[in-house]
């Protein structure tokens, strides 16, 4: 045994071999965090999240129920029959008996098949409806993400450039997320057996596309742009300037930073 | 898959009622039976443990008699409190992540640290210090496999001098005092699990860590009295009244509190009123009311506050036989009424949509993993794990309050050979 070897350097090597497995876990995270942003997102060589804040804003009078997004949204991430990243919901509200004193009659809200194909014609009379709109549904990128929360591993992640992320070589799917969720943005994908969701197309916006649902909708219901680099008459500001925007479910605290023109009181 | 056919499927199918989110349109709950049977067993764990420590830390003599009972059956809870999680996972395989590369805003990522600290530090430490000295002598008279086993686990210290068995005494009990908090924790992450989800108006409260806990003790002592009851009668020995009288005495002091509780947390939401209290209200009234009103409610909790308060004021009254068989009779009330609870709360948290429009069915299966038959395998499981501790560590001859001598060093328990 080498003579070197005293109590004190036994002590030292043992606190060292203990403090390198503490840091262990430390350490992993850390590294983790860094393989989330960079290989699970599919973002290009290059690309700087720090560079970039993306948002979304709808605009609730300017959507006409035709699906083609949800569709869209279908076909470009390959989502799951059943299983939606965006989906568009039918509001119908009924008149009031002016004898109950009330402002509205009762409200009725439908998304078959998330709105793809379209909706058919509601079984309410027409005379019977007081009012009827659409409402496109999507992660609401929240600024405190519940889901981000709640993850045990830190598999979905708050990324620098505002989109909330999925690792799916990462994520254990525990299901955790998806109960967080209050917007129902969230489901388990069936086939790689993890939490899904919206990603804002983030393969697409971080080559400077559009998302393909705001690509393909014909009413420009969907509003996308980059609140760190605007573009000249830039329609993302042009929304928020020109409309009254409101967000969903804000009593929760979950700051969502999706916004909505034309919202009516019924939708959450 | 046809629009039209989908269609069909995800707006006129009776299992969803009003408006569902489409993505909340699956055909059972994403934390279905698996996750009804995980908070009941960590909670007879914490509550078993609980039982145990009333011995050790607080001194109740009558109770030495289920000491140990008590402590296995917390073990053998214990060591089957990560399986329903595990097989619920999408991905078991990388369930090590949780505690290699934990995220600390996450309770449930606290859970593998927890565990790991209830199991290492507190149940197996504490059955240690407690079992040395018999492991010690079992090891020396048996041999075979029995042998073995328990050479195996006196991990090589065999001194067992009084000084040193002073010291296992006062390990002992140390590890008890941590071990009351530890327990605690165990079961309020829990709770937290699902109170913090705050998305879910039925889950979303603060009360829910407490109302884990202290449902978690209440099914812990109505399982060691039950396991005590199955005990003695499987060994045709008659039960200590004396430790009986008690357990049931503390079983219905923590219902009482329990119950308390858990109502003023329905008064609470009740005259509250915030949002989403009619779909709870028509939970409650509707698909819920046989497993929360009459299973929860009144068979889980008002009968057995009824039969165990009655024999507090009626003890001396009743004969040693019909007070037996009102205990098994409440306990085993209790753990149905536990069982039931677990559910309501889990599975009742996704019966309606996040939207507050609209209501889920749920259909339980057969087989599967989220059949019934796999989660009664697991609840089964710790009563076969239990069975063989039993067998290794309990002697035939339960330890009764005349022979065993208070003080730092009792004498040895009844021979394994014995049994």
């Amino acid at each position: 045994m080498s003579e070197n070897m005293t109590r004190r350097s036994v002590l030292k090597n043992l606190a060292g071999i203990v403090g390198g497995i503490l840091a262990m876990p430390a350490a992993r995270t850390c590294k983790a965090a860094v393989q989330n942003v960079l290989a699970s997102s599919g973002a290009p060589k290059g690309y700087d999240p720090f560079q970039h804040k993306w948002l979304m804003a709808l605009d609730v009078d300017r959507c006409i129920g035709c699906g083609l997004c949800v569709e869209a949204c279908k076909a470009e991430n390959s989502v799951p029959d059943g299983d939606f990243r965006t989906w568009i919901e039918r509001y119908v509200i009924t008149k009031a008996d002016p004898a109950s004193g009330k402002s509205r009659g009762e409200t009725f809200v439908d998304s078959p098949n998330g709105g793809i194909g379209g909706f058919k014609t509601s079984l309410i009379p027409k005379e019977d409806i007081l009012k009827s709109f659409f409402v496109p549904k999507m992660c609401n990128l929240c600024e405190k993400s519940p889901c981000s929360q709640v993850c045990p591993v830190g598999a979905t992640f708050e990324s620098p450039d505002g989109v909330v992320l999925v690792d799916k070589n990462y994520c254990i799917g525990c299901g955790f997320c998806i109960q967080a969720c209050p917007y129902g943005c969230r489901f388990l994908n069936p086939t790689t057996h993890t939490a899904d969701k919206c990603t804002l197309c983030y393969h697409r916006i971080t080559r400077g596309l559009k998302p393909a649902c705001v690509e393909i909708c014909p009413s420009q219901a969907r509003i996308f742009g980059d609140l760190k680099n605007p573009v000249p008459n830039d329609p993302l500001q042009a929304f928020i300037a020109n409309n009254k925007v409101e967000r969903l479910k804000q009593n929760l605290g979950t700051n969502p930073r999706v916004g909505y023109a034309g919202l009516d009181e019924e939708v959450r | 898959m046809d629009a039209t056919i989908l269609t069909n499927l995800a707006e006129n199918v009776p299992q969803f009622e009003g408006y569902v989110y489409p993505n909340e349109r699956t055909l059972h709950p994403l934390w279905s039976t698996l996750i009804v049977v995980y908070p009941y067993i960590t909670g007879l764990v914490a509550g078993a443990f609980i039982m145990a420590s009333l011995v050790r830390v607080f001194k109740v003599k009558a109770l030495e008699p289920i000491y140990r009972l008590a402590l296995l059956t917390a073990l053998s809870f214990m060591l089957c409190a990560t399986l329903p999680l595990l097989l619920h996972l999408g991905h078991p395989e990388r369930c090590f992540e949780i505690m290699m590369t934990p995220h600390f805003s996450s309770p449930m990522a606290m859970f593998g640290f927890v565990y790991a600290w209830y199991l290492m530090a507190v149940l197996l430490l504490e059955l240690w210090f407690d079992y040395r000295r018999d492991f010690v002598e079992w090891a020396k008279t048996e041999t075979g496999l029995r042998g073995i086993i328990y050479n195996a686990f006196t991990l090589g210290v065999t001194d067992i001098s009084p000084p040193a068995l002073a010291v296992d005494e006062k390990m002992g009990r140390i590890i008890s005092v941590v071990g009351i908090p530890s327990a605690f924790l165990l079961h309020g992450y829990v709770g937290f699990i699902f109170g913090s989800i705050k998305a879910n108006p039925w889950w979303g409260n603060v009360l829910m860590p407490i109302i884990f806990i202290l449902s978690a003790v209440v099914s812990g002592m109505a399982l060691c009295v039950f396991a005590y009851m199955f005990l003695c009668w499987a060994r045709r020995i008659t039960a200590d009244m004396r430790c009986l009288d008690l357990m049931t005495s503390f079983l219905f002091y923590a219902l009482v509190i329990d119950a308390t509780i858990e109502g003023l947390d329905w008064l609470h939401r009740l005259y509250s009123a915030e949002e989403g209290i009619e779909v709870l209200r028509n939970l409650a009234a509707g698909k819920l009311f046989y497993t929360l009103l009459l299973g929860q409610a009144c068979l889980g909790t008002l009968v057995p506050l009824l039969l165990l308060g009655s024999l507090q004021l009626l003890r001396k009254k009743v004969s040693e036989l019909n007070r037996r068989r009102a205990y098994f009779t409440s306990t085993a009330l209790i753990l149905v009424g536990v069982l039931a609870m677990r559910w309501n709360v889990v599975i009742g948290g996704q019966l309606f949509s996040k939207s507050l429009r609209g209501y889920m069915t749920y259909k339980l299966e057969f087989a599967g993993a989220e059949g019934w038959l796999l989660s009664m395998a697991l609840i089964a499981l710790p009563f076969i794990i239990l069975t063989v501790l039993i067998k290794l560590f309990l002697a035939r001859e339960l330890p009764t309050i005349e022979n065993v001598v208070p003080g730092a060093t009792p004498p040895p328990k009844a021979h394994p050979a014995t049994a």
